[in-house]
């Protein structure tokens, strides 16, 4: 079991590694100056040199690189081996600190991955499981439809119609926008209730899509499950049909899924951008797209270092959480 | 009263392509502490029957006909609730394939103490004491240490252990063994039929032994069913099937047993492979496989009659008794003569 952490955590700092690396050249290779960018229009050539020279992009590739990694690193040599906080550095465009702006855009994305994660759970195992017990029902073939609406439909298109209904129509939610779950300032509102009242719109149109796919895997692991040898055993002890679902069928039908949510809601939490940018929240999604078009690469950076955490942290949660439901599976 | 009498069962599925009748008329009774052999090829409703008398067959598409009386009870028109009250209570089932026949994220003890408690108001502590004294029984060294592991961890012999324990554990009337070697290695098949013969005797429990070898069936049974293509062949007490079997049927399957004694190149195969129940020969269903068919078999479906001179022994084929006699009597000199030789 630690050797199986210490081998699972060089892999995560292999990989940090290697994602890192990979985006900091690509940012390198585009053609375009960073500094011309953010020194503006007006700027004389010299003046772009002497920005660029304060930004740093007119070093090499691999000093800029170490230079992020060493702001990165928790640990410090200058002045003596010491204990620091890792830093992201400074945005190009408007000098603010990139930790700051990944601090808050982090919550807002997170707010409406988990939430609306809960969301698609909750409407994708009942459905699943019941389009599962009765195949080519009405009720089954009534959800195959909505999944194929819900994959092909754009997050976009259904977060405009959902506003537009709900929030400009009826006045039932905000038009768009975050309040703080902890509490808002002078100029915005805050609190949980406000919270969710901005985020029901959000948590629907993220879901929409993901309610989709699930519904369909489910109704698939519960269907293929429902044939297994073992399930036909506990109905030959005498097994009331409700705990033959339960503790025979779902327990094993779910565990795929366990590792789908997990990569889904890692991968989701780097930025929903469709559903932030028509809600205007400004989570990852909608900031990371913001930087790109400023080549602001520390901005980007920073969402790609957070990121690339979510999904590793995630995926050993999921496989830690695996081998605790599957006896199956043991961790070597 | 027999403990369990099947009268005219019958099971039909409907498919896409249209209705398979899976049993088709099977009548037979089992006593207290008897043994009842079902006999046949994949596919002739052997296990189909055993699913249909459980009541557990898929509702959805599934029409049976006919009756099971249990203790009197008929099983095919009991309630959701009572059929769950005899399954594994009074009637219990061992599968064909013990290695996927264990749920592999429950521990065998939880599997065990579930079987226990669906039935039995005792406490968990009980229920596991019960799960323990069966793993002894059928022979699962260090028990105690064994009954936290799963599945995964038991070779296929065991887990059949495990599955016989599971089925005793209430202490059924009936115990109905789907082919329970059949999965399994032939030294490992031989103690599992000795376990089963050995605690059916402790617990005077009736057996419904399923299976596709004759061998098997010579060696527990005190009557056996021969199924072929959803109907019975025939049926009636075992020796006297196999001092003198009617059905050219039941001589393949005869003469299809390997024997370590004999000392033959090949073993005799029946031709062809077993009709489609969804469109199945007319007449006598064994007529395109028989090699003693003659004019009237695709004719004429030959009832199930007592053989005249043995109304327990009960056959379906329209062979004059005269070669019967004479084929019956050359297979089995041949049989002997391989015995003696």
């Amino acid at each position: 079991m630690i050797r199986y952490l210490i081998r699972r955590i060089i892999w995560a700092f292999a990989l940090f590694i290697v994602v890192t690396l990979i985006s900091f050249v690509l940012f390198f290779l585009i053609p375009a100056d960073p500094a011309k960018e953010a020194c503006g229009k007006a700027c004389t050539a010299p003046q772009v040199a002497r920005v660029a020279h304060y930004l740093g992009t007119d070093r090499p590739v691999y000093t800029q690189y170490g230079k992020f990694l060493g702001r990165l690193a928790p640990i410090s040599f200058s002045g003596g081996f010491h204990l620091k906080s890792p830093n992201l550095g400074r945005s190009f465009v408007n000098r603010r600190d990139v930790n700051t702006v990944v601090g808050q855009a982090a919550p807002e994305t997170a707010s409406l991955v988990f939430g609306g994660m809960v969301l698609w759970m909750l409407f994708a195992i009942p459905i699943g499981i019941l389009s599962a017990l009765r195949p080519r029902s009405l009720l089954d073939r009534a959800s195959m439809t909505g999944v194929l609406i819900g994959v092909s439909a754009h997050p976009v298109w259904i977060g405009l119609i959902l506003i537009y209904v709900f929030a400009y129509t009826f006045h039932l939610f905000p038009l768009g926008g975050y309040a703080n779950f902890f509490g808002g300032s002078l100029t915005q509102a805050g609190g949980p209730i406000e919270w969710a009242k901005h985020l029901v719109l959000p948590w629907m149109t993220f879901a929409f899509l993901y309610t989709a796919i699930y519904v369909r895997m489910i109704r698939s692991n519960v269907m293929e499950t429902i044939n297994e040898d073992y399930v036909r055993t506990a109905r030959a002890k005498g097994a009331p049909e409700s705990r033959v679902m339960r503790s025979h069928i779902l327990r094993n039908a779910l565990l795929p899924i366990v590792t789908m949510l997990g990569m889904d809601v890692a991968a989701a939490l780097g930025g929903a951008i469709f559903t932030e940018t028509v809600f205007g929240l400004n989570g990852l999604g909608y900031t990371s797209i913001q930087s790109l078009q400023q080549y602001d690469s520390p901005t980007v950076m920073g969402i790609i270092v957070f990121a690339t955490t979510a999904i590793i942290v995630m995926n050993l949660l999921v496989d830690l959480l695996y081998a605790w439901v599957d006896p199956r599976i043991r961790l070597t | 009263m027999p403990l369990l009498e099947v009268k005219d069962l019958k099971t039909y599925f409907s498919t896409d392509d249209g209705i398979v009748k899976a049993v088709d008329g099977v009548s037979f009774s089992i006593e207290k502490g008897q043994t009842l052999g079902i006999v046949g090829e994949s596919g002739s409703g052997k296990s189909v029957t055993c699913l249909t008398i459980m009541g557990l067959n898929s509702k959805r598409n599934t029409i049976s006909m006919g009756e099971a009386l249990f203790n009197g009870e008929d099983l095919l028109t009991a309630s959701a609730s009572r059929l769950r009250q005899i399954r594994g209570n009074d009637i219990a089932m061992i599968f064909q394939d013990p290695m996927t026949s264990l749920n592999p994220v429950h521990s065998i003890g939880t599997q065990l103490v579930e079987a226990v408690r669906l039935h039995r108001d005792v406490t968990k502590k009980q229920a596991r004491a019960r799960a323990l004294e069966l793993l002894k029984q059928v022979g699962i060294p260090r028990a105690e240490q064994r009954i936290d592991d799963y599945p995964h961890q038991f070779s296929g012999g065991m887990r059949q252990r495990v599955m016989i324990a599971m089925a005793l554990i209430n202490d059924p009337d009936l115990l109905i063994a789907d082919e329970p070697t059949t999965a399994l290695d032939v030294t490992t098949q031989a103690q599992i039929l000795a376990l089963i013969e050995r605690l059916q005797s402790d617990y005077n429990s009736a057996v419904i032994m399923i299976t596709h070898d004759l061998g098997v069936v010579a060696e527990i049974a005190d009557d056996v069913v021969v199924m072929y293509a959803a109907e019975v062949a025939e049926q009636g007490p075992v020796e006297r099937i196999f001092r003198k079997p009617h059905h050219p049927y039941t001589w393949g399957l005869m003469g299809s047993l390997p024997r370590l004694d004999a000392d033959v190149e090949r073993l005799v195969q029946i031709q062809g492979s077993p009709p489609s129940l969804l469109h199945p020969p007319s007449g006598c269903r064994f007529h395109p496989r028989c090699p003693y068919a003659f004019d009237d078999c695709p004719r004429i479906d030959p009832p199930l009659v007592p053989v005249s001179d043995d109304p327990g022994h009960l056959q379906a084929c329209l062979l004059d008794e005269d070669t019967k006699n004479r084929e019956a009597a050359r297979l089995l000199s041949g049989m002997m003569a391989t015995e003696a030789s």
